[in-house]
C-alpha cells in the first residue's frame, strides 16, 4: 500500500474515532458529580450491616465476595502458567550434574577475561547494602499492616500482599541473593500459595454450615473501628494477602532461578 | 480540584506518549513505573484511595518489576547464547 494511501486510512480513522470520542465525552456528568444509585445506598448502609469503615473492602470482600473468589484463582491459574512454562529445562539439570567442574573451570577463565560477560560487576555502594537491607523488615511490617487494616481504611489483602513480596526483591537488591534465595526458594511457598487460595474458598464454604448461602458473613461482626471486626471480611482479606504475597514471591523466583544459580555455580 | 485533575490527566497523556516513543528498554521501563505513580495520584485526586493503592502496588511496582526480570532472563539467555557460539569457534 502506498504512502498516500495509508494516510487517507489514517484519517479517515481518527475523524472517526474523534466523533465517537466528542459524542462519549458531551454526556459526561459534570466534575464530582455520581449518578448511581448503588453507591449511595451502599455508602449508607456497609458500615451498620457489616462494621467495616472501608465500603470498598466491604464491597470486594463481602458483597460480591465470590467475584473476588474468580479473580484470586485468576491470579492462581496465571502463577501456575509462569511456573510451568519457566521450570528448568532438562537438558540444563543435564549440564549442572555433568559437565559442572568443567565447564566452571572454562566460565571463570572466561570471565576473567571478559568481567562484563552478563552482568555489569559494578560494585554495590555500602550505603545502598546498608539501606536497602534495614529497610528489608519495615516494609515487611507496613505490608502486615496494609493487609490486616483492610476493614478500617484503604488497603487490604491484595495490596498488603504485593508490598510483602516487594520485601525480598531489596535483598536481592542489597546483593544479599542468600538470604533472598533462602526466602523464595522454601518448599513452603507453594503451599503457602495454595493454602491462601484455598482457604477463601473454604471461609466461603463454611457458610453452608451453618445453612447460609455460599459467602455469607458468618463470624460475629465485633465493634466498628477494631482491627478484629467485620468478620469474614477482615479474615478473607487476609487469606488473598498470603496467598497474593506468596504467589508473587514464587513469580519472582520463577525468573531469576537460572541467574542465581549461574551466579551460585561462580562463587563455587 | 478540577484544574488539578484535568492537568494531571493532561499529563499522564503526555508521559504515554514518552514511554511510546523512548527507545532503550530501561529508559522505557523507568518512564513506565512513573507513569503508573501518576496513575495512581490520579486516583486519589479523584477520591479512590482503595484504587491508588493496588495502582501503587502493581502499577509502579509489580508491573514494572515482571518487565524489568523478563528483560533480566533475556539478557542471560542471549549471554548463554553468545558463550556457546564462542565455544563452537
Amino acid at each position: 500500500m502506498s504512502e498516500k494511501r495509508r494516510l487517507i486510512f489514517f484519517f479517515a480513522g481518527a475523524i472517526g474515532v474523534a466523533a465517537i470520542y466528542v459524542m462519549g465525552i458531551r454526556n459526561l456528568p459534570p466534575w464530582g458529580v455520581y449518578r448511581g444509585p448503588y453507591g449511595d445506598v451502599i455508602a449508607g448502609l456497609a458500615v451498620y450491616e457489616r462494621h467495616a469503615t472501608d465500603v470498598v473492602n466491604a464491597i470486594t470482600y463481602d458483597y460480591r465476595g465470590f467475584d473476588t473468589l474468580g479473580e484470586e484463582f485468576i491470579l492462581f491459574s496465571a502463577v501456575t502458567g509462569v511456573m510451568l512454562l519457566l521450570r528448568p529445562e532438562k537438558e540444563q539439570e543435564k549440564n549442572k550434574a555433568g559437565r559442572k567442574e568443567k565447564k566452571q573451570q572454562r566460565k571463570k577463565k572466561q570471565e576473567m577475561q571478559n568481567p562484563a560477560s552478563f552482568r555489569d560487576r559494578a560494585t554495590l555502594s555500602e550505603t545502598v547494602q546498608v539501606f536497602t537491607t534495614g529497610v528489608f523488615a519495615f516494609t515487611l511490617l507496613f505490608g502486615i499492616y496494609i493487609g490486616t487494616h483492610g476493614q478500617l481504611t484503604p488497603g487490604g489483602g491484595f495490596q498488603g500482599g504485593v508490598i510483602i513480596a516487594a520485601a525480598p526483591m531489596l535483598l536481592y537488591v542489597a546483593e544479599n541473593t542468600e538470604a533472598f534465595e533462602r526466602i523464595l526458594s522454601h518448599p513452603l511457598m507453594e503451599f503457602i500459595e495454595a493454602f491462601g487460595a484455598a482457604a477463601y474458598a473454604l471461609i466461603g464454604l463454611a457458610a453452608l454450615a451453618f445453612s447460609a448461602p455460599f459467602l455469607t458473613n458468618i463470624i460475629p461482626l465485633g465493634q466498628t473501628g477494631n482491627v478484629f471486626s467485620s468478620g469474614t471480611i477482615a479474615l478473607i482479606s487476609a487469606c488473598v494477602g498470603i496467598e497474593v504475597s506468596a504467589a508473587f514471591m514464587l513469580t519472582i523466583f520463577e525468573y531469576l532461578r537460572e541467574i542465581l544459580s549461574r551466579r551460585k555455580n561462580r562463587e563455587d | 480540584m478540577m484544574i488539578l485533575g484535568t492537568g494531571l490527566l493532561a499529563l499522564i497523556g503526555i508521559t504515554a506518549l514518552v514511554i511510546v516513543r523512548t527507545d532503550d528498554v530501561t529508559n522505557q521501563l523507568l518512564a513506565l513505573s512513573f507513569y503508573g505513580l501518576l496513575f495512581a495520584l490520579m486516583f486519589f485526586i479523584f477520591q479512590a484511595p482503595d484504587v491508588a493503592l493496588s495502582q501503587i502496588t502493581v502499577g509502579a511496582i509489580a508491573l514494572p518489576l515482571m518487565i524489568m526480570l523478563a528483560i533480566t532472563r533475556m539478557k542471560h539467555k542471549e549471554a548463554l547464547r553468545g558463550e556457546k557460539e564462542k565455544r563452537h569457534e
